[in-house]
C-alpha cells in the first residue's frame, strides 16, 4: 500500500490568489465556504420542514378544519383550507426526511464538518476539495429533487420517512406515484453526496493533522465527526441498496419486497434499520461533540473523562450496528432474538450515560459563563436525558409492544433528534464570530433560548402522556376514536406550543440576518478558547493559516490551568520550561497522567 | 520559542507572566509538549488517495452486502433454487469467465509491476491485456443474459431473477466502469504519462480492478454455485 510513488503532500495552497466571484461564492472548493453552503441549505430546509410541521400540528388540534390563510392551496392538496388524509401522510412523510436528511445532516455534517476539521486540525482545506464540491453540489440536487416531489401528480411520497414495503412498492397502494419514486432518487443522490463528504472527513483527519496534533488532542466534536463520517460511510450504501430495490419493485416489476410475488415485507425494514440505527448516531454524535466543547470551554474547565468521550463513541459506533431490531419487536420475530436485541440496545444506553455523566463532572466546580452557546448545550444535555431515559424503557420488549408505533416514540425520538437543534443552536452561535467574522447578538439570543426552550418542552412532554393513553402515531384524526377525546386538550396544549415554538425562531432569523450585516465584528478568540480554530483570524483567509501551519503542543481542554495568568491555554500555545515535564515527554509527546 | 502562528501580544504575555512551578493538571489531561520541541515530520502511513480509494471501496462493499443480504434472504428460505420452471444458470461458461477475471487480476498486477520497474512498455501491454480480459468477461455475461432471457428469465420472474440480475448487473456495471477507466488509463500510459516515479493512477485503477474481481470471488460461489 504504502507506494512512495502515490504519496502526494496536501493540496497545493495558494494563500495570495485572487478568485473570481463564481469560484469564490459558488463553486468554491474551499472547505470555509462549502460549510457556509451547507449551512444555508440546511436552514432553509429547517424552515420548510417546520412550516410541515406546523400545518400537521394544526390538524391534531382542530381536525378537519381550514387552515387559516390556506384557502389558496389547489386540490387535491388542500380542499378550502383544510388537509385531507393523503395530504396528512406526505406531511409528516416529509418533514421527517427533510428535517432528518436535509436540516439535521447538512447542518451539523456538512456545515460543522467541513468548517470545523481542517481548521482544527490545523490544516489548510480538506484532503480532497473538488470531491468536496462536488459533494456539496450533489446534495443540492439531491435536496432539489426531494423539494420536486412536491409539484408531481398524485403529490408528495405517504410512506412515512421508513418508507415501510409493501406500503411504498407499488403505486395503487397509497396513490402515490412519482413522488415516492422521486423520493427513492433523491435521497440515492444524498447517499452519493454524503459518501464523497464521508471519504473527505476521514481522510483528512487521519492524513493531515498538524504537527504535534496527536489522536488524542483531537478536540472532541473531531472525533464525533470522524466516527460519524465512518458510520456513514458504512451505513447509507445499505439504504442505497435498498432504495434502488424499491425503486425496482416500483418500476421494473421485480419484487424484492412485494409478497405476491414471492418477496418479504419484512427485507424491507431489516435493511431500513440496519442503516436507521446507525444513523440516528450519525444525527446525534456530532451533537454530542459540539456539547463536550461548549461545556468545556464555558465551564473554563477540561473536559472530565476525555478518553473516555472517545471510546464511549467508539463504542457507540460499534454497539449501533447490532441494535436495530429494536425497531422491529412487534414483526413477529422469534422471542429469543426479540431479547438479544433488547439486550444490545440496553447495553449501547451505557456509552450514552458515560457521555452524559462526564458532561456533569465537567460542569462540576467549574465557573461556568451562561452565554447563549452554553444555555443551548446544557439543554441539549437536558433533552438528550429525557429521551435517554424513555429509549431504556422502550428496549425493553413487553414494554415497547405496547408504546411501539404511539406518541410516546414520537415523544422519545424528538427528545433525541429534534433536541439535536439545541446543540445546533449552540454551535451556530459559538462558531458564528469564525465563520462569518462577526458576533451574534447575546441579548437577541437569550431571548431566543428560554422560550424555545420552554416551548420545546412544552410540545414534546405532553407527547408521552398521548402515547401512554393509547394515541397511535402518523394518526390523521384522534377524534375519530372515542377513548382519545378526552385527550384533545392535550393536544391543543401541543399545538399552541408549537405555534409559539415556530414563532420565537423569528429572533433567530433576526438576529442571524441583522449580525450578519451589521453585527459587532469579532476578535479571533472570542470565547478564550483553547482548539485550534480560534487561533486563526475570523473569518479564516483562503489557506487558513498565513505562511506557516500551526504547531500544537497540547490538549484541547487545559482551562484554569493552576498557575497560569489566563485561565485558557491554546492548543498552539507551547508550554513554560520545566526539566520534570522535558524528561516524561517521550519523543510523541504522550501523556504525563498526575 | 515555538509559538504556533499566534503572534497576538496577548499571548506572548501569558507565556512570560507564566511562574516556574511544574503546572498541576487535573488527572488525565495532557500536559502538552515541553518548549522547544519540535513534532517529528511524519509522513502518513497511506496517501491521500489511496486511503479515499479504501474508503469508497468500503461504500461499495457495503453497497454489495446490501444486495447480497436480500439475495440470501431469499436463497436460504427457499427449497428449490431455481423455482421450478425458471432456468439453471450457465454454470461451464460462468466458470470460463471467472478464470478470465482472474486472469486479468493476473495481468494488471503486472501492469503495475511493471512501471514500478520503470518498463512503459510493460505497462502499456498489461493495461491493454486487462482491459480486452475485461471485455471479454462482459462479452461472454452479456451473451449469457441473452440466452437466458430467452429462457424466460426476467426481472419479473420472482425473487429468482430479480436478485439475479440486479446483484449480476449491478457487478457488470461496475465492471464496465472499471473497463472504461482501464481505456482511459491505457490511452495515458500509451503516451506516456506514467513513470517509475509518478504512477498513483495506476495504483488506483489497480485497486478497483482487484475490488471489481474480488467481488466476483464472492458473487460467483453465492450466485451460481450455492
Ligand atoms: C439511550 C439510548 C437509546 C435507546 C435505548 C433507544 C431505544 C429506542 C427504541 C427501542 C426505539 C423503537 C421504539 C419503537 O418504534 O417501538 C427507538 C426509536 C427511535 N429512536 Fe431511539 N434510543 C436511544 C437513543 C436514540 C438516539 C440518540 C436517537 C437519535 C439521535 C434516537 C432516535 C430514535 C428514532 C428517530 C426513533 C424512531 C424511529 C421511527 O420509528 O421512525 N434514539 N429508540
Ligand atoms: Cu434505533
Amino acid at each position: 500500500m504504502a507506494d512512495p510513488a502515490v504519496m502526494t503532500a496536501g493540496p497545493a495552497v495558494h494563500v495570495h490568489h485572487e478568485l473570481g466571484f463564481w469560484r469564490t461564492y459558488i463553486f468554491s472548493t474551499d472547505h470555509k465556504m462549502i460549510g457556509r453552503q451547507f449551512l444555508f441549505l440546511g436552514l432553509f430546509m429547517l424552515i420548510v420542514g417546520g412550516a410541515l410541521a406546523m400545518l400537521m400540528r394544526w390538524q391534531l388540534a382542530w381536525p378537519e378544519t381550514a387552515v387559516p390563510g390556506f384557502g389558496w392551496v389547489p386540490e387535491p392538496y388542500m380542499v378550502e383550507g383544510i388537509i385531507p388524509p393523503n395530504t396528512y401522510n406526505s406531511l409528516f412523510t416529509m418533514h421527517a426526511t427533510i428535517m432528518i436528511f436535509f436540516a439535521v445532516m447538512p447542518i451539523m455534517i456538512g456545515c460543522f464538518g467541513n468548517f470545523l476539521i481542517p481548521l482544527m486540525i490545523g490544516a489548510r482545506d480538506m484532503a480532497f476539495p473538488v470531491l468536496n464540491m462536488v459533494s456539496f453540489w450533489s446534495g443540492l440536487l439531491g435536496g432539489l429533487v426531494m423539494l420536486a416531489g412536491f409539484f408531481v401528480p398524485g403529490g408528495h411520497a405517504a410512506g412515512g420517512w421508513t418508507a415501510y414495503a409493501p406500503l411504498t412498492a407499488k403505486a395503487i397502494y397509497t396513490g402515490v406515484d412519482w413522488g415516492q419514486n422521486l423520493w427513492n432518487i433523491s435521497l440515492i443522490i444524498l447517499g452519493v453526496s454524503s459518501m464523497m463528504g464521508s471519504i473527505n472527513y476521514i481522510t483528512t483527519v487521519v492524513n493531515m493533522r498538524a504537527p504535534g496534533m496527536t489522536w488524542f488532542r483531537l478536540p472532541l466534536v473531531i472525533w464525533s465527526l470522524f466516527i460519524t463520517a465512518i458510520l456513514l460511510l458504512l451505513a447509507l450504501p445499505v439504504l442505497t441498496s435498498a432504495l434502488a430495490m424499491l425503486l425496482f419493485d416500483r418500476n421494473l416489476g421485480t419484487h424484492f419486497f412485494l409478497p405476491e410475488g414471492g418477496g418479504e415485507p419484512l427485507l424491507w425494514q431489516h435493511l431500513f434499520w440496519f442503516f436507521g440505527h446507525p444513523e440516528v448516531y450519525v444525527l446525534v454524535l456530532p451533537a454530542m461533540g459540539v456539547t463536550s466543547d461548549v461545556l468545556s470551554t464555558f465551564s473554563r474547565k477540561p473536559i472530565f473523562g476525555y478518553r473516555a468521550m472517545a471510546f464511549s463513541m467508539i463504542a457507540i459506533a460499534f454497539l449501533s450496528w447490532i441494535v436495530w431490531g429494536h425497531h422491529m419487536f412487534i414483526s413477529g420475530m422469534n422471542p429469543l432474538l426479540g431479547t438479544a436485541f433488547m439486550l444490545s440496545t440496553m447495553v449501547i444506553a451505557v456509552p450514552s450515560a458515560i457521555k452524559t455523566f462526564n458532561w456533569l463532572g465537567t460542569l462540576w466546580g467549574g465557573s461556568i459563563r451562561f452565554a447563549t452557546p452554553m444555555l443551548f448545550a446544557l439543554a441539549f444535555v437536558s433533552n438528550f436525558v429525557i429521551g435517554g431515559l424513555s429509549g431504556i424503557f422502550m428496549a425493553s420488549t413487553p414494554v415497547d409492544i405496547f408504546i411501539h408505533d404511539t406518541y410516546y416514540i414520537v415523544a422519545h425520538f424528538h427528545y433525541v433528534v429534534a433536541g439535536i437543534i439545541f446543540a445546533m443552536f449552540a454551535a451556530i452561535y459559538y462558531w458564528f464570530p469564525k465563520i462569518f467574522g462577526r458576533k451574534l447578538n447575546e441579548t437577541l439570543g437569550k431571548l431566543h433560548f428560554w422560550p424555545t426552550f420552554i416551548f420545546f418542552n412544552g410540545v414534546f412532554f405532553p407527547m408521552h402522556i398521548l402515547g401512554v393513553g393509547g394515541m397511535m402515531r402518523r394518526i390523521y384524526n384522534p377524534l375519530q376514536y372515542e377513548f382519545l377525546q378526552p385527550l384533545q386538550p392535550i393536544n391543543v396544549f401541543i399545538t399552541a406550543n408549537a405555534f409559539l415554538l415556530g414563532l420565537v425562531q423569528i429572533l433567530f432569523v433576526v438576529n442571524f440576518v441583522w449580525s450578519l450585516i451589521a453585527g459587532k465584528p469579532s476578535e479571533r478568540n472570542p470565547w478564550q478558547a483553547n482548539t485550534l480554530e480560534w487561533a486563526a483570524p475570523s473569518p479564516p483567509p483562503h489557506g487558513n493559516w498565513g505562511e506557516a501551519l500551526p504547531v500544537v503542543h497540547g490538549g484541547p481542554y487545559e482551562y484554569s490551568v493552576p498557575g497560569m495568568a489566563e485561565d485558557y491555554l491554546p492548543q498552539n500555545q507551547s508550554r513554560r520550561p520545566s526539566p520534570t515535564l522535558a524528561k516524561r515527554h517521550g519523543p510523541s509527546g504522550g501523556q504525563v497522567t498526575a | 520559542m515555538v509559538q504556533g502562528i499566534v503572534t497576538a501580544p496577548a499571548l506572548e504575555e501569558v507565556a512570560l507572566q507564566v511562574p516556574e512551578m511544574p503546572p498541576i493538571l487535573p488527572p488525565g489531561s495532557d500536559n502538552g509538549d515541553p518548549p522547544g520541541w519540535q513534532p517529528p515530520r511524519r509522513e502518513p502511513v497511506v496517501s491521500n488517495a489511496v486511503l479515499g480509494m479504501l474508503m469508497f471501496l468500503a461504500f461499495e462493499t457495503m453497497f454489495f452486502a446490501g444486495l447480497l443480504g436480500a439475495f440470501l434472504v431469499f436463497r436460504l428460505s427457499s427449497t428449490s433454487w431455481p423455482p421450478p420452471g425458471e432456468p439453471y444458470l450457465p454454470i461451464g461458461v460462468t466458470w470460463f469467465n471467472t478464470g478470465i477475471l482472474v486472469a486479468s487480476a493476473y495481468s494488471m498486477r503486472r501492469a503495475h509491476r511493471a512501471i514500478r520497474d520503470g518498463s512503459q512498455a510493460g505497462l502499456v501491454h498489461g493495461l491493454g491485456l486487462t482491459a480486452l480480459l475485461g471485455t471479454t468477461f462482459l462479452a461472454v455475461q452479456g451473451s449469457e443474459w441473452i440466452r437466458l432471457a430467452h429462457h424466460g428469465l426476467t426481472l419479473q420472474s420472482g425473487t429468482y431473477g430479480a436478485t439475479f440480475y440486479t446483484l449480476i448487473g449491478c457487478h457488470g456495471v461496475h465492471v464496465l466502469a472499471a473497463v472504461l477507466w482501464l481505456a482511459t488509463v491505457w490511452v495515458l500510459a500509451a503516451r506516456g504519462w506514467f513513470s517509475r516515479e509518478w504512477h498513483g493512477g495506476i495504483q488506483l485503477c489497480k485497486m478497483y480492478w482487484m475490488f471489481v474481481v474480488g467481488l466476483w470471488l464472492v458473487l460467483f460461489p453465492s450466485v451460481y454455485l450455492m
